[in-house]
């Protein structure tokens, strides 16, 4: 349903199905509805036989990345090592609150998501890493868990198979990088949530150095459906010329729109009728400018382009974006676009982790130029330094946080060039500026 | 593991260079091999690798994106750009964000001249900034021990956080905030006190962290530098000994993977001062008519010195500081003469630095008591008994400190007294025949032999004071009198002496050494190399 709007008929609940039902979060209720049937089935069931189930469904990481989640799983093999699943709940993408009405409405749908998917990976130990500022979510899906341990369906011997199965829920401490998946595990281990260089890769080395498989909420969500349903039924959702992107995929939408919140919706759903049919389209006499379609990090589209796109992994790259988290933040008329896309670079500056340094310094720099534009002392030459220093952030850092910086300046500028220019000021260029007393440069002719 | 076959080699190409390197070697280590320098700023070959700086981006042909040459390790085969236009850009990216709130005060940083942030901008970095906001500012910090923080120079490139964290395993130092607002940050209450804190200047490559010691002192192209080995204590760590104007301002650790790594401590780094002392002794003096002792050339100091000490049985009370050279030939006054020789050696508190085997500041602080055991000295447990007819040499003892009283009556006793030294100590200068002075360690070349039984040359970094001779030198020219001894020359000959005549010297030549040292050849049967349990990780 488009929670806390009524459900439209357009939309295909099955995560979302019992948002807003005070009963589903209960493990009666939860039970009720079919709840830990699956993982009582897929605790019978041999590791690979899950792992290749939901290769088959096409499911694939709906944290952003979206990497197949069967493939993922299946790096994992029996090797004597202790193994762990940890649960991405840090949900701090802007834009981005489908995780928590998960959370909210449905704890037990998320830890029969985690049980399952630590049986999947050959892991007794799965880590529910909640963002800190997520105080409801955190009271929700710790009763879960405790209400899990006390029916025996977690513990020492889970469901009575004999087999142990340990929940462990960590409130993270409200740092958005916590939420990319080594920052992640650097801050359960009790570091500084920085960032780790890759490889080695999680499967090899992560959590406390041992192989470790990371997964989104929704995804670890979507998982008992499938062992339910079966791969087919899922592999059946979305629409017929795209086999790459199947099942459901919750958006949130927020922002200038009639009927903000979050819609499940098959993948491949046109976005445009998307927006104007299942949101209500744009507030009464306003028109939609800009959509950010995946959270923050994605390049900015413009209405047209987005009334244009397909709901998926493919459809969102056609048309020069990503589908990112599915945080879908829309802007109208009255928006100043400047002002908007510094307050995004804003956010990075502020939570850059600040190892690397082209994030560190660039996202800042990035920021107080912008800010400058915004206040009206701009002038036209900033362009080219706001692109070259997105560059010059690109692809050259331990994660993609400075990429999320740069993409949406560069897009905005590109896309909305002529509010840049209305603004710009008097030029009050200080001429050129030397590094050092002398240079040499000689040695770089 | 010790496996005979070797570690399995890899080869790649880089800058056009083949590389041979054993398997799971960073690139920017292969390079090095191959005499290509990969610029960057958080690697350092003593620390754990952190990959942040990015300053080490190369171009790996096949490679989607660019690689941090101190994190990617050697494929066979790759092929590494390490200046195509892409790699040099992303450096030049990085200089420049580096700088933007950097305060471009070279003209008052002690860093200028040996800051990397220069080297590598007069090298790849743009000529100009373009940069027009302002500048973010964070206040100076005295971080406690030697060492002041200057954040607004800082490139948080962490290599004093993981020295402290991982290798002094003392985690005083963090990152704290975040974005361009982060700085160093140090534990509240505690301060760079650990005896190892002041290699984070060493580790430093910019002018964030500073020596108070040195601030202000002297400019990095004011000064000379010469290979050394420290004094502080018997692990003979390898040292530059800096100067201005033949004085020592600066000492810091020279890079020896058997003895110290990168590093020193503080207490061998922060004792230099007493190598510039002015009240040196600086002239030959002999006791004449009337007992008083007065300025002779050398030639009728050397001569009255050898008078005094011929057909006498001579001891010696040897400095633990003396090169092997001085010792060795004040060595063969007593050999031949039936005398013995003694040392007294100050100890203290042993320090270990966890990150690195076998590498601690040694309980016994002088340089050479393992050389002197070796050539013969005992530790000075029991006064010697001196007869009244023997002889004395006091090679540079300065009889300071904690002197046991018997000592000086024993030298008293002695019926001649000759000192060699770099001083005229007060205790016994109203006793002694002749003081011929010589130079101290800083002054003249020669060897030391660490704990482990590691045989390390010291070389001069310095002028002596006035007549004052190489210790070697005064004492070669004193056995040739006396007729001990004939024809040395030169250091590396009373070197040669020394191993044709010590078997656990031989073996070794002077040249040999070089400037990192061997061990010498009977150095397990000793029981030398067997490293203390603290040193091992």
């Amino acid at each position: 349903m488009g929670y806390p709007n009524p459900s439209h008929g357009r939309e295909t609940p099955v995560l979302s199905k019992y948002f807003g039902d005070p009963e589903a979060r209960t493990l009666a209720g939860w039970r009720a509805r079919g709840g830990y049937e699956s993982l009582e089935k897929a605790l019978g069931m041999d590791p690979v036989e899950i792992q290749t189930m939901v290769k088959d469904s096409g499911l694939r990481g709906r944290g952003g990345a979206g990497f197949p989640t069967g493939i993922k799983w299946s790096f994992m093999r029996p090797d004597g090592k202790t193994h762990y699943l940890c649960c991405n709940a840090d949900e701090s993408e802007p834009g981005t609150f489908k995780d928590r009405e998960i959370m909210r409405w449905t704890p037990h749908g998320l830890v029969e998501g985690v049980a399952l998917g630590a049986h999947a990976i050959y892991a007794e130990t799965a880590y529910i890493y909640i963002r800190g500022e997520f105080t409801e979510p955190i009271a929700r899906v710790t009763a879960a868990v405790e209400e899990a341990y006390a029916a025996g369906i977690l513990g020492a011997n889970a469901m009575g198979t004999g087999r142990r199965l340990d929940v462990h829920v960590h409130r993270g401490a409200g740092a958005y990088i916590c939420g990319e998946e080594t920052a992640l595990m650097n801050s359960l281990e009790g570091r500084r949530g920085n960032p780790r260089i890759k490889p080695p890769f999680p499967a090899v080395a992560g959590l406390f150095g041992q192989p470790t498989t990371i997964n989104n909420v929704e995804t670890l969500t979507a998982v008992p459906y499938i062992i339910k349903h079966g791969a087919d039924w899922y592999q059946g959702l979305g629409r017929d010329d795209n086999p790459k992107s199947r099942g459901t995929k919750l958006f949130s939408v927020c922002g200038n729109i009639s009927r903000p919140g979050n819609y499940e919706v098959t993948m491949g759903f046109p976005f445009g009728e998307f927006l104007n049919e299942l949101c209500g389209g744009a507030l009464p006499g306003r028109e939609i400018k800009a959509v950010i379609p995946g959270g923050s990090s994605v390049p900015i589209l413009t209405r047209e382009e987005a009334e244009g796109a397909l709901m998926d992994y493919e459809g969102m790259v056609a048309a020069g974006t990503m589908l990112g988290s599915g945080g879908v933040i829309v802007f109208d008329d009255k928006q100043d676009m400047v002002k908007q896309i510094a307050r995004l670079a804003r956010f990075y500056a502020h939570e850059s982790c600040a190892q690397c340094s082209q994030c560190r310094e660039g996202t800042a720099w990035t920021t107080r130029i912008l800010e400058r534009i915004a206040a009206g002392d701009g002038h036209a030459r900033d362009f080219d330094t706001l692109l070259s220093i997105g560059e010059n952030m690109s692809g050259k850092t331990i994660c993609v946080l400075s990429d999320s910086c740069a993409t949406p300046v560069a897009s905005g500028l590109k896309k909305f060039r002529h509010e840049f220019e209305a603004k710009l000021g008097p030029d009050r260029s200080r001429g050129v500026v030397p590094v050092m007393l002398t240079t040499n440069r000689s040695a770089v002719a | 593991m010790s496996d005979t076959t070797g570690p399995k080699m890899v080869t790649l190409t880089i800058e056009g260079r083949t590389a041979v390197v054993p398997e799971g070697t960073s690139i920017i280590e292969a390079a090095k091999t191959v005499g290509v320098l990969i610029p960057h700023y958080c690697y350092h070959p003593g620390l754990p690798v952190a990959g942040v700086c990015r300053m080490c981006l190369v171009d790996v042909e096949r490679f989607p994106k660019l690689a941090p040459a101190c994190a990617t390790t050697v494929m066979e085969g790759q092929v590494v750009h390490v200046h195509t236009e892409k790699a040099r850009e992303a450096r030049t990216g990085v200089l420049e964000f580096l700088l933007i709130n950097h305060p471009l005060d070279c003209p008052v940083c002690d860093q200028a001249g040996e800051c990397e942030l220069q080297d590598y901008t007069f090298q790849e970095g743009r000529a100009e900034s373009r940069y027009e906001e302002p500048k973010r500012f964070n206040p100076v910090e005295d971080f406690g021990g030697d060492v002041m923080y200057v954040p607004n120079r800082c490139i948080l490139c962490t290599r004093c956080v993981r020295f402290m964290g991982e290798v002094a395993e003392d985690p005083v130092l963090n990152v704290s905030e975040r974005g361009d607002r982060a700085f160093i940050g140090k534990a509240e209450g505690h301060d760079l006190t650990n005896v190892w804190a002041g290699n984070v200047v060493d580790l430093c490559p910019v002018g964030a962290l500073l020596s108070k010691d040195f601030l202000n002192k002297a400019r990095a192209w004011e000064l000379d530098r010469s290979a050394s080995i420290c004094t502080g204590c018997s692990q003979g760590c390898n040292i530059t000994v800096e100067t201005r104007d033949n004085t020592v301002v600066r000492l810091k650790p020279r890079s020896n993977p058997a003895v110290n790594e990168y590093f020193m401590c503080e207490v061998g780094r922060l004792d230099y001062r007493w190598i510039n002392r002015r009240d040196r002794l600086d002239q030959p003096q002999v006791r004449g008519d009337g007992g008083v002792l007065h300025v002779a050339d050398w030639e009728a100091a050397l001569d009255a010195a050898a008078a005094a000490l011929r057909g006498r049985r001579v001891h010696v009370l040897a400095s633990a500081n003396a090169s092997n050279e001085a010792l060795f030939l004040a060595g063969e006054l007593m050999r031949t003469s039936g005398g013995r020789g003694v040392f007294r050696v100050a100890l203290g508190d042993e320090a270990p630095l966890p990150g690195v085997p076998d590498l601690s500041l040694r309980a016994e602080r002088a340089a050479n008591g393992t050389g002197a055991r070796v050539l013969g000295y005992e530790t000075l447990s029991t006064t010697p008994t001196i007869a009244a007819d023997d002889a004395v040499l006091v090679l540079d003892d300065s009889l300071e400190g904690d002197v046991p009283d018997a000592l000086l009556e024993a030298i008293a006793r002695g019926a001649v007294i000759v000192h060699v030294g770099t001083t005229l100590p007060a205790r016994i200068a109203p006793l002694l025949q002749v003081a011929l002075p010589i130079t101290n360690h800083t002054e003249e070349e020669g060897t030391f032999t660490n704990l482990r039984g590691r045989v390390q040359r010291f070389l001069q970094s310095r002028t002596a004071p006035g007549l004052a001779r190489p210790s070697w030198y005064v004492l070669a020219d004193l056995t040739e009198r006396v007729g001990v001894t004939s024809g040395f020359g030169t250091p590396a000959e009373v070197f040669t002496a020394i191993s044709s005549v010590h078997p656990a010297f031989s073996e070794l030549t002077y040249a040999q050494l070089a400037l990192r040292g061997l061990p010498i050849l009977d150095a397990t049967a000793r029981g030398l190399d067997a490293p203390t349990t603290a040193g091992v990780a």
